[in-house]
């Protein structure tokens, strides 16, 4: 019926209504891993300022705490490939 | 949906579907193939000469199996993790291999960016360290430390253990592949991307004048693109460690 209302082909609104549905897939997953891995790569900062000697440990953790992090931005990257309408 | 500024990109399943030649075997297929003979004849090459100081290719390959003894499996598992260095280090060598071909002129194609082998590395790894756990602590002392570990306050209990036992079943070997096939996809698709603007870009026309601006973006992209390829690769074979260590020594 919204097909009628907006004079379009009936598949179109699908096909716009997934795309929406893609961007907000993505751009709501990519909002807590901005934060988180500026949150965990600040705080190594911090530690390898105050003690110097632990920036290796240190170094090693960030990666693996960045790894974790970035995971979940990009399992929203995949799914907005994997909606179909 | 495939034009923007005028310049008409290929529909984007062309960088997601391929054409395959007989039993399916593809770019993607031989490139893997090329990056085991590549692994394989630079280590051994490597190792032919025995002299105490190496030099050339020999200091080559030994600082790699040094970075991945002391950087990863003695800074996570510790000394008793040493029988996995071989496994450890091929996994990191491989991975690296496979993902350096983004950059490579002719190839341009992360063999990572299909789900394929990332999947079955990482469900590897997760038959690796659940049977290791099994065998270690048996196998309801495996489940029992994993989904109630020591030190944590009682109550707490209810919430843990179901988080941990989802995360030893299902997340660790989702997330581990969908981490770096995800990775090697965007940036294949980042820099496919921005190539065809650079070349659609190259016509006479006012958009001329961002050329330049695209063309130093690509070229900062693709060596961006080889610290993602080495840090990918890393990240997953120290996971692998991380994951191991656990199963190993369950008392932190």
């Amino acid at each position: 019926m919204l097909h009628v209302l907006a004079q379009t082909a009936p598949g179109e609104v699908q096909k716009g209504l997934t795309a929406i549905g893609r961007g907000i897939v993505y751009g709501g997953a990519a909002i807590g891993p901005g934060i988180g891995i500026g949150i965990v790569v600040g705080n190594a900062i911090t530690s390898m300022s105050r003690q110097p000697e632990s920036a290796g440990m240190v170094r090693t953790t960030m990666f693996l705490g960045i790894a974790f992090t970035e995971a979940l931005a990009l399992f929203g990257f995949v799914l907005a490939f994997i909606i179909s309408g | 949906m495939t034009n923007l500024l005028a310049i008409d990109f290929p529909p984007i399943s062309h960088l997601i579907e391929w054409p395959s030649g007989p039993l399916g075997i593809n770019k993607v297929v031989v490139l893997m193939w090329l990056s085991v003979l590549l692994v394989f004849g630079l280590m051994y090459a490597g190792g032919r000469k025995k002299a105490l100081v190496p030099t050339g290719l020999q200091n080559l390959a030994e600082s790699a199996v040094d970075f991945v003894h002391n950087g990863i499996i003695l800074e996570t598992i510790g000394p008793d993790g040493m029988g996995y260095a071989p496994l450890l280090f091929t996994m990191f060598t491989f991975i690296f291999a496979l993902n350096i071909w983004e950059i490579v002129p002719f190839a341009q194609m992360p063999v990572t960016a299909r789900i394929a082998l990332p999947l079955f590395m990482a469900v590897l790894v997760w038959f690796i360290y659940n049977i290791v756990g099994i065998v270690k602590q048996g196998f309801f002392g495996y489940f029992k430390t994993a989904m109630f570990p020591p030190g944590v306050p009682w109550p707490l209990y209810i919430l843990v253990s179901p988080i941990e036992l989802v995360q030893i079943i299902i997340v660790r070997p989702l997330s581990q592949s969908v981490r770096l096939f995800a990775n090697m996809l965007a940036g294949h698709l980042l820099l496919t991307s921005f190539a065809i603007i650079t070349a659609s870009l190259w016509s006479l026309s006012l958009l001329i004048v961002i050329w330049p601006a695209s063309l130093a973006l690509l070229i900062a992209l693709t060596g961006f693109e080889v610290l993602v390829a080495f840090l990918q690769a890393f990240i997953f074979t120290i996971l692998t460690a991380v994951y191991i260590g656990g199963s190993m020594h369950p008392d932190h």
